[in-house]
């Protein structure tokens, strides 16, 4: 068990992609302290801006106000992060495996181009969460982001494999560019869900406004909804046993063959 | 002062095919003998002259847009670090302008032609160059789609449209006259595309890209400009695009032509399904052409992103891989378009594109007259050039190649057929010697007293693309900038301009005109020579039409 304090907010953003269980299961105390972050464009120890607390682990917490404490978790592949308190940009980005549990909120780009692993954020995400880098061809290709509160613009972005589950609101542009994976919006989202969609599927459990490319296909209740229900609410995001979904497709702009289920509280 | 003793010499330009000999250098050039100063022992090491890369896009608008439009591919590329010596940068697919300079001379390559400008983005391009240390630079600049001089064309005034040339030419700062896909790009602008030589040119009564192409080689030639005229053919990339290549030949009736990344203009087949190579067609064609010269614009499997003022080819490319595409227009001078692309050898129209480039450079017998290129970033990035070289050099590694691509592909091609390996002294014909004869720049290529002093001295490896990557010295211009494979100093590298001779009064022609159909201003427009760093005016040459494969310096 390692645990990492953060002594004061740092001044500027600190990248520490050096905080993910990769890096620090083999190391001593000693080495963890000596690890390096770059403080702006300053290359620093690690122990100037934390107390570190007992010798490289699998599993790691970190505490304090870590707001511009960015890349945390990048490209980790096992191993358990456990953050008390808010965390800056790019949290998890890459990884590929293990578990980041927040207790707090997220800045932008939670999960960004991840392959595997689950990032549970308990507070609000920002925007970007499990999206393509911009450039990019795809964003994340799987694992599973869960957020409890609310997350901002572009959500799922270029998305390809993988599940995002919100239950606060999301902002414009959820699922923009969507390749694949599932998108569910528990307490639904703004403007332009799903636009430029090609695949994927989006799920929302309150009324969408959508954009005028996507048209009605039917009003149905889907047999793998029941299969993937029960996978959902484990996660702790169940879906509503009754009542059925409206099935649009689109982006026709693109065109694509994206789903948005949106759930209709009793059959239409 | 510098002397350096007891390397393996190869200078093809002066006859010296590897012998262990002294080269002494002065004042930045190569003089016959010096006294005292610095001496580098290269016994056992293997001494070029610096490499000279004919075609190649590192400047400019449309590379700069290339930048912005692949951030994915920064984000993978090796970063240049900032130190005492260096400017931060990237490389990758389009490095950044510092680190090209780095990388160019990191591999032993001292002179670059920046091979696509139009001249309203020539200040732009000398900007950046100015940014692209150690290295010598040259541009081309874009005609073959130009309103002003087709105009003057179809109107049949051969002689002002030569001079408005020549004054395009020195206003660009340019060193040479490039032609890209004649016709065709102005046509696009119509929503068409001129891909045969006699097709019609949308907005044209007579032009067609068979007149345009005789015409700009007849006015590079009587301009005596010393490089010849650097024609990208029509139909590039497409199957079956053999026959306007042969055709073009032909059209330029006996005028110097050098013609660029030959490699995208040698297939045959119907479509992308049945697309061979017609690598043998084209070399012979070549071979029996001796006012021709080319570069391979040779491909190798993986990422890079393609560039190129052929804006109706990029759409189609576009449509090919339905990613990304930026287009360009520029006004009345050309087009532009890039689209990030990635050559894979399970696909056989790739695989066709692999060979061709080795085959080209392979078939064609004289190496004086076909040089190293990838058209970077088309084919591949520069940096890989030392990939080729390999390929070129080990029959047994060209082998096990072949076998990475799909065995249904080998009847399409002549590579499996072909044993020739390159020596020591003809890669430094096609990296350096050859591409400065090319180009005109006579104190470039050789090692001969009064050369410039660009050498690059290497290790012997039985591997040599770990050779040549990898160079243990590098000097430009006398200055030490590679030692013991490392950076050790960065010096500015200059920029040649042709001035050719035009009868002045062709500004009082072109000015009304120009105002006309120019979003800018006349006078705005010629890129003053004080914005040109480093610059350095070469005369017109003084023999026309000299052989481009004429041996001796």
């Amino acid at each position: 068990m390692l645990t990492l304090t953060l002594l004061e907010p740092p001044t500027v953003p600190l990248e520490a992609e050096v905080l993910s269980p990769d890096v620090l299961a083999p190391l001593s105390h000693a080495e963890v302290r000596a690890l390096p972050v770059y403080h702006g464009k300053r290359r620093l120890r690690l122990d100037e801006f934390f107390e570190v607390e007992g010798d490289g682990s699998d599993h790691v917490t970190l505490h304090g106000d870590l707001g511009r404490v960015r890349w945390v978790g990048r490209k980790m592949t096992r191993g358990h992060i456990t953050i008390h308190g808010p965390v800056g940009m790019h949290l998890g980005a890459h990884m590929r495996g293990g578990h980041i549990e927040v207790h707090g909120s997220a800045a932008d780009w939670v999960g960004g181009e991840m392959a595997g692993g689950t990032i549970h954020v308990r507070g609000d995400a920002g925007g970007q969460v499990g999206s393509a880098y911009r450039g990019s061809v795809s964003g994340m290709s799987g694992g599973t982001i869960l957020v409890e509160g609310a997350a901002g613009i572009e959500v799922g972005m270029r998305m390809r494999r993988g599940l995002i589950a919100v239950r606060g609101p999301v902002r414009d542009f959820a699922g923009l560019q969507m390749k694949g994976g599932t998108l569910v919006l528990m307490s639904g989202a703004e403007l332009r869900a799903g636009a430029w969609m090609t695949r994927g599927t989006i799920i929302s459990l309150k009324p969408l406004r959508l954009l005028p490319t996507f048209g009605l296909a039917c009003d149905y209740a889907p047999a793998f909804l029941r299969l993937y229900a029960r996978h959902l609410a484990g996660l702790g995001f169940p879906l509503p046993a009754d009542g059925s979904y409206h099935r649009f497709t689109g982006d026709a702009a693109v065109p694509g063959k994206g789903e948005v289920l949106q759930w209709q509280p009793h059959p239409a | 002062m510098l002397r350096i003793t007891g390397g393996t010499v190869y200078d093809p330009a002066n006859g010296v095919h590897g012998e262990v000999r002294d080269v002494c250098i002065a004042g930045g050039k190569v003089v016959a003998a010096v006294e005292g100063g610095r001496t580098i022992d290269a016994s056992g090491m293997v001494v070029f002259p610096g490499g000279v890369d004919v075609h190649t896009h590192v400047a400019g608008a449309a590379l700069n847009f290339a930048r912005g439009l692949i951030p994915e591919q920064h984000r993978k590329a090796v970063p240049v670090v900032h130190s005492k010596l260096r400017r931060a940068g990237l490389g990758g697919v389009t490095p950044t302008t510092f680190a090209t300079g780095y990388l160019y001379a990191g591999m032993g390559w001292t002179t670059v032609n920046e091979a696509a400008v139009p001249v309203l983005s020539a200040k732009h391009t000398h900007e950046e160059l100015r940014d692209t240390p150690i290295v010598d630079k040259t541009c081309c600049v874009l005609m073959a789609n130009n309103e002003l001089l087709l105009d003057l064309l179809e109107a049949g005034e051969y002689e002002r449209a030569r001079d408005v040339l020549a004054w395009l030419v020195w206003a660009a700062k340019a060193y040479g006259v490039k032609a890209v896909n004649p016709g065709g790009v102005a046509a696009w602008k119509w929503g068409k595309d001129a891909k045969r030589l006699s097709d019609p040119v949308e907005g044209y009564g007579k032009m067609t890209p068979g007149t345009i192409v005789a015409a700009l080689a007849r006015m590079v030639d009587d301009l005596h400009l010393p490089h010849p005229l650097h024609l990208h053919c029509n139909s590039l990339g497409n199957p079956g695009n053999v026959d306007v290549t042969l055709e073009t030949m032909k059209v330029l009736e006996g005028n110097r032509a050098h013609l660029a990344h030959l490699q995208y203009h040698a297939y045959g087949g119907d479509d992308w399904g049945t697309i061979r190579s017609e690598a043998v067609a084209v070399a012979d064609a070549f071979n029996a052409n001796p006012n021709l010269t080319a570069d391979a614009g040779a491909v190798l499997f993986g990422n890079t992103v393609t560039i190129t003022a052929d804006g109706p080819w990029q759409h189609l490319l576009f449509q090919l891989t339905g990613k990304k595409w930026a287009n360009l227009d520029v006004e009345n001078e050309t087009g532009c378009g890039v689209v990030p692309y990635a050559y894979k050898p399970g696909s056989p129209a790739n695989a066709v594109q692999w060979a061709v480039g080795l085959e080209l450079l392979l078939l064609i017998t004289d190496p004086w007259r076909i040089y190293l290129t990838t058209d970077h970033p088309n084919g591949a990035p520069f940096w890989r050039y030392p990939e080729i070289i390999r390929l070129l050099m080990d029959r047994d590694y060209r082998r096990e190649q072949l076998n990475t691509i799909p065995g249904a592909v080998h009847s399409r091609l002549v590579l499996p057929e072909l044993t020739r390996e390159y020596t020591l002294s003809e890669i430094a014909v096609i990296t350096s010697a050859g591409p400065a004869r090319a180009l005109g720049l006579p104190h470039k290529g050789h090692l001969g007293v009064g050369a410039d002093a660009d050498v690059a001295i290497f290790n012997v490896d039985k591997d040599p693309a770990r050779m040549f990557a990898y160079p243990r010295y590098v000097i430009k211009g006398g200055e030490v900038v590679i030692e013991e494979g490392e950076l050790r100093q960065v010096v500015e590298g200059r920029s040649f301009a042709v001035r050719p001779a035009y009868d002045e009064a062709v500004e009082a022609y072109l000015r009304p005109v120009f105002q006309q159909q120019y979003t800018m201003s006349f006078d705005n427009y010629p890129v003053g020579p004080d914005r040109v760093h480093g610059l350095e005016v070469v005369g017109p040459a003084t023999q026309a039409g000299r052989e481009p494969g004429e041996p001796g310096a």
